[in-house]
């Protein structure tokens, strides 16, 4: 004797957010039941392990039949098949794309194919992210690499436009600003394959790689300049680098290094325990950023560049125990001196490098 | 060529990928109506292809438009092979024929496969020229409105109740036809949607002119039917109330409606209009002496034709003939063929009787579909009346006419008017019919309410005696008035037990009352209702032919007995002593008969109080067993006393009535027999009325029976904030707010144990409604405080072990705090979350109605009257007047913009969005005048679907309805050869009843309504095979079609806040 059928569906589609979210993040119908019944539902309402079992299957069929409108946000709005208010559908489609950070950050930059499932369940064993979970939010990874077919539809969709990243990943996926931002991040990151796996920067979360991935569009893609280019967010502009290179002087130039120091040194002085260290660095510290500067025109060494603004900058200044207001201290008089410099004519450059490098080494200057 | 239809294909979206190699889809459509197709041109590479059709013209007889629907089939072109069907459509164009529905069907429907089912959308404009033609009602009956909704429909009153019209047509179904065999299934699953398609088209339109004929212009109530009698066809029956409707006036539908309760709308509308004043009182007219005993139920299964005849029952013989010398005694007011109803009869009583009468003589069935009344409608309801008729089906010969069909309904409904006269009632209300077939086997059933009516309605000659004689009157109050017996005291139908009514004190009332209505609004009840139902299972040996029938139709009389008595029981048990909505189903399957009665039971302050229950033992001199007689006894006692708590059920205490009296004398206690102990002698008698005394004695003699008290005791309680019935509202809740859910569900059980027994079946089938219910408030539990309305089960026995139950209801959320409170007393409280909510979208519009001035005229066209224009808008050209929902919100939105003219007010962010929208769904459609862009302008943009709501309730909670667009009759095929690959049974069922429904509300909003009304799943037959990985299911559905704006304080101003939800313009203007 068994029930053989066992359907319900409602005029406006019924759904349950903790079913969803056990939905999302994997479990198998029993063991969301579990977790279901764990939660106390059942004391609160009354109601039987066989109730609760009807009634995650019913919405566990129902999230199945949204996933594939899920996969085109844009058509979940306009399809006719399910009848959900529109708050609703922006929380489905914001929980869709949601993914967990610790996930995200293991693979950021990582370049995943799809033979590899003994990376994912790697992955999903060391953030303890279940597998199912994982695969949903793998599309995300690609973005950059062909092969995968989620991927492709979405990067297919960005890549064709023109305009801002960002508004367009949000347009698209009817996201939240916040989340479109992350992902723009993403597809920043995977299209540019920056190191991010290295031992030195693991310290760092996804979120200070989002919030770096910003400042880089925002400021050095060819979309800062140009709004109506093809993949305007996801490529720095190539004039821009060339340009850094220019910078150099700052370093070669006997005379400018040690104007720019007297300059850094007079402004600080007295106003930060750490000034010894600092005046004792500052060759060295300048040198670091502008040599990184001159060398963003290597792809390669584009794909180094967290790796070494680690190395040549935050590494030294954390080992002199600087503080985080001595570092905001120390970087705005460096930058602000530099436009002292009479015989430094680089200055529009100069601004765009070092606001981004600012802004990047304040947000990864932690522990 | 009396019409001209005229369609356009605009635009697709979605479509699916038929072509692999390149993604892509080379898609045109196929239009067809009649003989004639159209063609687009082919549309290449494109999953949203823009047709942009030229208009496409049929011209035709509106015979032929009532009758068939308009096909379109969207295709994918094939240079080297056959072009693939992508799916169809069929638009009923039904509602375009009547000028006071819709005038324009324009939008996006879903792309129907019966085997693929929902595949992508099409655009679809479509109208009706009806040219002017004097004829043109000679042929056809285009123009009579049609209504599924059980009540005079709101926006309307009733300017004369015309009475039952009924109608079927036969067709061999073409599932069983010869071609069958070679043609595919989808062919064969279209060529049957075809013709049931066309089978409601010509059975309205033949019903449709018995209502010309009779002078009416409308069908209320209307319930159409199929019965898949497989090889030997297929039948489509209906039957309906005919009416004269008029429209109510722009000037007093708000008036009239503006403090009225849904509940109690349509009847002040109604009955205002035809006395013009306070006349009404007829009402209220008391029948001094008008007494007989109470048959709370008559149960009389028949049986016939091929089977060999149960013969009927003796008591029913005697009351009819008793009653139709009462009925026919001379009149002494010389007016027809009255009676003198009574020694005592007054004059009024007497002349009211002989008018109904002669009305209602006049026909041949006095019946009415209707389920709930204008005040004063309703006179006297004497109790239910049934009849059951098993058949054995052969080949329909000659489809053109369907003898022996009319001959078996006209039969049982013979049966039905002569029930109704033994109960001294000329006329049966809430009348419904049903089938039940099982391989060549099918039960026939009919059932009603017998009442004594109000002539008024029915002549129009009538309408102004009641005045004459109106200082006769004494009126009675209207809240107790129809449970007074209609039947003589001295000449009762059946022994039962008579009081004066506990309301006025004048009149005899009956101990219980079951009917099949709703219950009357201005009834005076106490406490709260509750659903009540009776579950019963009886297996049967497998037999053949003639012999099943017999074995059916001896089972029948069973069944009927023992669902009355455990309704009886779980009436008394929840201490409440009337019955609404009462249903009874009686399922037939190849091994088993399931009986499911479900009803609203309710407290009428007007009736005594129900005595306890009693249970006694066989052996009273067996100690242990009065020990445990007494335990079962607390018990129930304890469940009366809880139950009492739980329903408010707190009747004023009466002098003579004997509270708690000590258990009656065995002699003088009706005995609440067990059938199964009886003879087959008492059983003919069906003595199915109870209550001599105010006890009712369950006796125990076996373990059987402690099990069914057991059973008794099982049905638990609705959780804390939750109620239900099956009645349109729940008896004493009156502050409805605007939450509603409607909700379809279906469960099959399969039955592993082949040899069980009745009382295991029964409990099975217990359980599985009981359960069903569970899971019911706990997926609805966060509507809580909140009612479950209008619980249709239906029962089946698809298979030899399966049983399948399924509902459709709908959840209604009401206001905790003033659950008291009449709404005499305060107005409905309107507004709560959902009002604000609503709220934002028209305002949004209005921000963004740039390009107002552009767009053509025909799109103001509709203009409904009633919503108060002002006269700046009402220069605007009406064209061709379409009262929908969607013109009329531009309409607003032009006015918004009007006020500040020139102002574009549209935000550098939308415009953008706009921007990138149209760069990226190159497949928006602009179809001429009606412009939208697929996404809307908030971020996650949801308004581009209108919303459109369904209830199975004649209302909707918080609302006024302001137009009927027609009549939504579909019925759909859905097939699989890939049963797992679709999630088994349940997610192919899933999917399909979630397609219905997506197909419901693309209809109705393209007619540009925002909501259904009266909806119904009137059918869902599942076949399945697991094995060969198929399964096919056929669904029913019907509804009306409406526009409802929201109800608010100040009804005469129409603003944007009043429109319900967006319409299908809602993403307009972003262009």
């Amino acid at each position: 004797m068994a029930v053989e059928l066992d359907v319900f569906v409602g005029n406006t589609t019924i759904m349950d957010e903790e079913v969803y979210q056990l939905w999302l993040d994997g479990y198998t119908v029993n063991d969301a039941v579990k977790v279901r019944m764990e939660g106390g539902v059942l004391e609160e309402f009354e109601a039987s392990a066989d109730v609760l079992l009807s009634d995650t299957m019913d919405q566990y069929r129902t999230f199945q039949m949204c996933e594939r409108l899920l996969h085109s946000p844009a058509k979940l709005a306009n399809q006719l098949l399910f009848q959900i208010p529109p708050h609703r559908q922006a929380i489905l489609i914001e929980r869709y794309y949601a993914f967990d950070d610790a996930f995200v950050r293991e693979v950021l930059g990582k370049k995943l194919s799809k033979g590899t499932k003994k990376d994912l369940d790697d992955i999903s064993a060391k953030t303890s992210v279940t597998l199912k979970s994982c695969r949903r939010q793998h599309w995300v990874q690609f973005i950059g690499c062909d092969g995968f077919d989620n991927f492709k539809r979405v990067f297919k969709v960005v890549e064709e436009l023109k305009g801002p990243l960002v508004e367009n990943i949000r347009q698209h996926f009817l996201l939240s600003d916040k989340l479109a931002r992350d992902y723009a991040a993403i597809v920043f990151f995977a299209n540019n394959r920056f190191e991010t796996g290295k031992r030195k920067l693991q310290y760092l979360t996804f979120q200070d790689f989002a919030f770096c991935a910003g400042q880089l569009i925002n400021s050095w893609t060819i979309g800062a300049v140009d709004n109506m280019v093809e993949d305007m967010d996801v490529d720095l502009d190539k004039e821009f680098l060339q340009e850094l290179k220019e910078l150099k002087i700052l370093i070669t130039d006997k005379d400018l290094l040690d104007q720019h120091k007297s300059l850094v040194c007079t402004a600080l002085r007295g106003k930060t325990k750490a000034f010894n260290e600092m005046e004792a660095n500052f060759k060295n510290l300048s040198r670091g950023l502008v040599n990184i500067a001159a060398k963003l025109t290597n792809t390669k060494d584009v794909r180094d560049f967290f790796i070494d603004l680690v190395e040549k900058f935050i590494e030294p200044c954390r080992s002199d125990r600087w503080t985080a207001s001595d570092m905001r201290l120390y970087l705005t008089h460096y930058t602000n001196s530099a436009h002292i410099l009479d015989t430094f004519k680089h200055q529009v450059v100069w601004d765009r490098y070092m606001g981004v490098i600012k802004s990047c080494i304040f947000k990864m200057y932690h522990d | 060529m009396p019409g001209k239809l005229k369609a356009k294909i605009v635009a697709g979206r979605h479509l699916p990928v038929m072509d692999r190699a390149s993604d892509l889809t080379d898609a045109f459509v196929e239009v067809k109506f009649g003989n004639t197709t159209f063609k687009t041109d082919v549309c290449p590479k494109s999953l949203n292809p823009q047709w942009n059709s030229e208009w496409f013209k049929f011209e035709v007889d509106d015979e032929d438009l009532q009758d068939e629907p308009l096909q379109i089939t969207v295709l994918d072109h094939d240079t080297y092979s056959a072009n693939d069907a992508i799916g169809k459509v069929y638009i009923d164009i039904d509602p375009l024929l009547c000028s006071e529905a819709a005038s324009v069907i324009s939008g996006w429907f879903p792309i129907y496969d019966t085997i693929h089912g929902i595949r992508g959308e099409i655009n679809v404009l479509v109208k009706v020229e009806l040219f002017n033609d004097l004829n043109r009602f000679r042929q056809s009956s285009c123009g009579v409105k049609f209504f599924c909704t059980t009540s005079i429909p709101r926006c309307y009153r009733a300017a004369m109740v015309h009475g039952f019209v009924e109608e079927l047509v036969v067709n061999e179904d073409p599932e069983y036809q010869w071609i069958d065999r070679i043609r595919t299934p989808r062919a064969s699953n279209e060529a049957r949607q075809r013709l049931i398609s066309l089978m409601s088209g010509e059975l309205q339109r033949k019903i449709g002119l018995k209502v010309l004929e009779m002078g009416g212009n409308a069908v209320v109530g209307y319930l159409q039917c199929f019965d898949l009698e497989g090889e030997s066809g297929l039948v489509v029956r209906a039957i309906g109330t005919a009416c004269t409707l008029d429209k109510l006036s722009s000037g007093s539908a708000p008036n009239t409606n503006t403090h009225v309760h849904p509940n109690t709308a349509p009847a002040s509308n109604a009955c205002n209009s035809p006395s013009k004043d306070g006349k009404e009182p007829v009402f209220g007219e008391d029948l001094p002496s008008f007494s007989g005993p109470p048959t709370p139920f008559r149960a009389l299964p028949t049986s016939s034709s091929s089977p060999p005849p149960f013969s009927p029952s003796k008591p029913c013989s005697r009351q009819s003939s008793s009653s139709d010398t009462d009925l026919s005694l001379t009149p002494k007011t010389g007016m027809g063929s009255g009676g003198s109803a009574g020694k005592e009869a007054g004059p009024l009583k007497t002349l009211l009787r002989q008018q109904t009468q002669t009305a209602l003589e006049q026909r041949e069935f006095p019946f009415f579909t209707l389920t709930s009344f204008p005040p004063g409608f309703l006179v006297h309801v004497g109790g239910v009346v049934s009849a059951r008729s098993v058949k054995l089906l052969d080949r329909i010969h000659n489809p053109d006419e369907p003898e022996t069909r009319d001959a078996w309904w006209e039969e049982i409904r013979q049966e039905i008017k002569s029930h109704a006269k033994a109960l001294g009632c000329h006329a049966v209300v809430g009348y419904s019919e049903s089938t039940s077939i099982c391989e060549e086997v099918c039960i026939l059933s009919a059932s009603g309410t017998a009442a004594i009516l109000n002539p008024r309605y029915m002549r129009e000659g009538c309408l102004d005696i009641g005045s004459t004689d109106h200082r006769f009157e004494e009126p009675s109050p209207p809240s107790c008035g129809f449970c007074h017996i209609p039947y003589d005291e001295l000449n009762m139908p059946f022994p039962a037990q008579l009081t004066y009514c506990y309301h006025c004190r004048r009149q005899k009332v009956p101990d219980v009352l079951f009917t099949t209505i709703d219950m009357p609004p201005e009834a005076a009840v106490t406490g709260k209702g509750c659903l009540i139902q009776a579950r019963l299972c009886r297996l049967k040996k497998k037999a053949q032919g003639e012999v099943n029938a017999t074995a059916i139709s001896n089972l029948l009389p069973f069944m009927e007995y023992e669902l009355h008595t455990q309704l009886m029981n779980k009436l008394k048990l929840r201490s409440m002593n009337a019955l609404f909505g009462l249903h009874i189903q009686i399922s037939v399957g190849e091994n088993m008969l399931l009986g499911l009665a479900s009803a609203t039971g309710v407290y009428l302050t007007a009736l005594p109080a129900p005595g306890g229950i009693q249970i006694a033992g066989k052996t009273p001199g067996d100690l242990s067993n009065e020990h445990h007689i007494l335990t079962i006894q607390k018990r129930i006692n304890d469940t009366i006393t809880k139950n009492k708590e739980l329903y408010q059920i707190n009747p004023p205490e009466l002098t003579e009535e004997v509270v708690g009296s000590p258990i009656p004398e065995p002699r003088q206690r009706s005995r609440l027999f067990r059938s199964h102990s009886e003879s087959s002698d008492e059983l003919s008698e069906l003595d199915l009325s109870h209550g001599k005394k105010d006890a009712f004695v369950l006796e125990i003699d076996d373990t059987d029976a402690v099990e069914d008290i057991h059973s008794l005791l099982t049905d638990a309680p609705p959780p804390t904030g939750f109620y239900s019935c099956n009645t349109e509202i729940m008896p004493g809740i009156y502050n409805w707010t605007t939450g509603v859910q409607m909700f379809t569900s279906v469960r099959v059980f399969r039955l592993s144990n082949a040899n069980l027994t009745n009382q295991g079946l029964n409990k099975i089938f217990t359980d599985l409604c009981e359960n069903l219910l569970k899971s019911f408030y706990f997926k609805l539990r966060s509507m809580i405080p909140c009612c479950l309305c209008h619980l249709n089960f239906t029962v089946a026995v698809p298979e030899e072990e399966l049983i399948q139950v399924a509902v459709t209801a709908v959840a209604m959320t009401f206001d905790k705090d003033q659950t008291q409170e009449k709404p005499a007393d305060k107005p409905v409280t309107k507004g709560c979350s959902e009002t604000e909510e609503q709220l934002q979208f028209p305002l949004e519009l209005c921000a963004d109605s740039s390009s107002i001035t552009t767009q053509t005229s025909s799109k103001i066209s509709g203009v409904p009257e009633s919503t108060n224009v002002s006269p700046r808008a009402a220069s605007v050209d009406y064209g061709s007047f379409a009262d929908r929902c969607s013109t009329w919100l531009e309409l607003l939105r032009l006015k918004a913009h009007t006020i500040r003219r020139g102002s574009v007010k549209t935000s550098r962010r939308t415009q953008s969005l706009a921007h990138s929208v149209s760069s990226l769904e190159r497949s928006s459609p602009l179809p001429e005048g009606r412009s939208r862009s697929l996404r809307s302008n908030r971020s996650f943009g949801g308004s581009s679907v209108p919303v459109v709501k369904m209830t199975p309730l004649s209302f909707l909670p918080g609302t006024r309805i302001i137009k009927y667009l027609g009549i939504i009759n579909m019925f759909f095929i859905r097939e699989t050869t890939s049963l797992r690959e679709e999630g088994g049974v349940s997610g192919f069922l899933h999917s399909f009843i979630a397609e219905v429904f997506a197909m419901v509300r693309a209809h109705v909003a393209a007619l540009g309504g925002n909501a259904v009304v009266s909806y119904s799943m009137k059918e869902c037959v599942l076949m399945e095979n697991p094995n060969k990985n198929q399964a096919q299911c056929l669904i029913n559905v019907s509804g009306d079609a409406v526009i409802c704006v929201i109800e608010t304080d100040q009804e005469s101003m129409p603003s944007t806040i009043n429109v319900v939800q967006t319409c299908s313009s809602g993403a307009d203007g972003a262009t």
